[in-house]
């Protein structure tokens, strides 16, 4: 379990983590979400001892990160953001590095380098020097380093940043595989990655908590929540949708013929319009209910949070 | 094998991963010979010491130690290594050990290699065997002393040049302190007490009373004393400056 209590980082006058309370229960993908600047960086910088917050403690699984850094360090696997490495070693002997800094000795060592390796399929490039590997297998190696000692608690700060699609997708899969007895934190401005792989989201900006929820509960706060999106092959007047009951507003594009219906405090509205279509005899090509759109949440919070 | 054992293993292949440490004993071995030979009047002397030799070790390191402890923070600092390094369950000052552990083996190797030149004496004539043993020790604890300086340099900045001049001049400061004419300046005006304290700080007044064969504990303690110092400075430093 983590526990932040109250954590706050002050550089000179400038706050940049204002008092983050939060509680991780193992099983648990939590998604640092926020604008960069907000925060995410420095409180996870904290959370593995790197960084002394100016107050407010942080303890994980019962080890006070302050007080006692060394246990708490053992039970983690951190992939700094940008995931830095040494560059003059090969793959492997970073690995072994690591391994042994680790506290693992010989064959147990070599079993735990292998394990990683083939988990993150770098095989093909174990004895390549990491500085001539490209910008995935570098991350790639990153999480290798970090998983290695099958820690507890998995903090990864950006992880999927400047992959492309497929390996987005392996990391994401990675990480699913990796949760069920763990306790994994992602830092990432990528939203779909939020809903593809997370728990529950923490939004924070400036320095705060300004939601924490399920990805689905945060989805719900949007206003396209329960939205109705019409696809029409001929444009039509709007105005009779305007009057259906639990209808907040209605908006077309340029054509005319994309139409979608605002519900009123997320209200289903799906069968009203289905009604009114079916009455009217509009030819509809599509027709779908919107879960609700993270980002739109997302602007609205942070920027909000930030006035 | 503990922490400060495998960051120095991994330390010291970092120096041979790159043509760096070739290049610098390379270097290192070239110079000790003009010096020596050219400079110091090897030849002329008609003596069978190194005297010669040593007397020069002090301006060698003065400007090839720095090259060597630039690197030993600021590389991990700029890179963002350091930040790994630092959530590894290893201790603040088991990194700064196994750093300059690293870091003075390697000098050490260096000045290992100048052996034809003890060779050439021993084939000349009959040297005493033990002073020159114990001008080397002098000379290797004096290189950990620059070493340990440039440690903490390293660690202040992330910009390896800064690091190389700061090293150079606070060494620099630490060579002339024992100088005469550094001493001239105060002796007119200053207590003895300070005058003694100057010159007991200078690197030059120790390295010269080992090189002359006699290994005092006052002398071993200095060096020692100076590089305990600069490395718990280094690692206070370390502990500030990590997060910029």
């Amino acid at each position: 379990m983590i526990e932040l209590k109250s954590l706050t980082k002050r550089f000179g006058s400038f706050t940049a983590v204002d008092g983050i309370s939060l509680s991780v229960q193992s099983g648990e993908v939590l998604g640092f979400l926020g604008p960069n600047g907000a925060g995410k960086s420095t409180t996870m910088k904290m959370l593995t001892g790197f960084l002394p917050p100016t107050a407010g403690t942080a303890v994980v699984n019962g080890c006070d990160v302050q007080e006692n850094t060394l246990q708490a360090q053992r039970q983690i696997g951190y992939l700094p953001e940008g995931a830095p490495l040494y560059g003059d070693m090969s793959v492997g002997r970073f690995l072994r590095f690591i391994a042994e800094i680790r506290g693992f000795r010989g064959g147990e060592a070599e079993k735990r380098v292998l394990q990683s390796v083939d988990r993150l399929e770098l095989r093909g490039v174990y004895h390549q020097s990491i500085e001539t590997l490209s910008k995935g297998f570098k991350r790639r190696v990153g999480l290798a380093q970090a998983i290695l000692h099958d820690p507890k608690v998995l903090i990864l700060d950006e992880p999927t940043d400047g992959l492309d699609p497929n390996q987005k997708h392996q990391v994401r899969q990675l990480i699913q595989a990796l949760s069920q007895d763990k306790i994994v934190v992602i830092s990432t401005h990528i939203l779909e990655e939020v809903s593809a792989v997370c728990t529950r989201a923490v939004i924070i900006s400036a320095g705060r908590v300004v939601a924490d929820g399920t990805p689905v509960e945060l989805e719900q706060r949007s206003r396209h929540h329960q939205a109705v999106s019409l696809v029409m092959n001929a444009e039509i007047d709007v105005s009779s949708l305007r009057g259906l009951p639990g209808v907040a507003d209605v908006q077309t594009d340029e054509s005319g013929q994309q139409v979608t219906v605002f519900p009123a405090n997320g209200q289903a509205i799906f069968p009203h319009v289905q009604a009114l279509v079916q009455e009217k005899g509009w030819q509809v090509e599509a027709m779908h209910v919107e879960r609700g759109r993270l980002d739109e949440v997302f602007r609205e919070i942070t920027i909000g949070g930030a006035q | 094998m503990n922490a400060v054992g495998i960051l120095f293993r991994r330390e010291l292949g970092a120096y041979f991963a790159t043509p760096l440490a070739y290049v610098y004993t390379t270097i290192f071995l070239m110079l000790a010979g003009v010096f020596t030979f050219y400079l110091g009047n090897f030849y002329e002397r008609q003596q069978a010491d190194l005297v010669s030799f040593f007397n020069f070790h002090p301006w060698l390191y003065l400007f090839l130690v720095p090259a060597v402890s630039m690197r030993l923070w600021a590389e991990d600092r700029r890179s963002g290594v350091i930040e790994l390094l630092m959530t590894l369950p290893v201790r603040n000052f088991e990194l700064v050990l196994g750093k300059f552990l690293a870091a003075w083996v390697f000098t050490g190797l260096a000045l290992a290699l100048t052996f034809p030149v003890w060779l050439t004496v021993s084939y000349l004539g009959d040297p005493d065997h033990g002073v020159i043993l114990a001008s080397y020790l002098g000379s290797w604890l004096m290189a950990g002393s620059f070493l340990a300086v440039g440690s903490c340099m390293s660690a202040a900045t992330r910009n390896q040049v800064i690091a190389f001049i700061f090293t150079l001049v606070t060494c620099f400061i630490f060579i002339v302190s024992g100088f005469s004419m550094v001493l001239d300046a105060f002796s007119g005006w200053a207590p003895t007490a300070v005058l003694d304290a100057i010159a007991a700080l200078s690197f030059l007044t120790h390295f010269d009373a080992i090189a002359k064969g006699v290994i005092s504990a006052r002398d071993l303690l200095y060096f020692v004393g100076m590089i305990v110092v600069w490395l718990l400075a280094t690692s206070i430093v370390i502990d500030l400056k990590k997060a910029e």
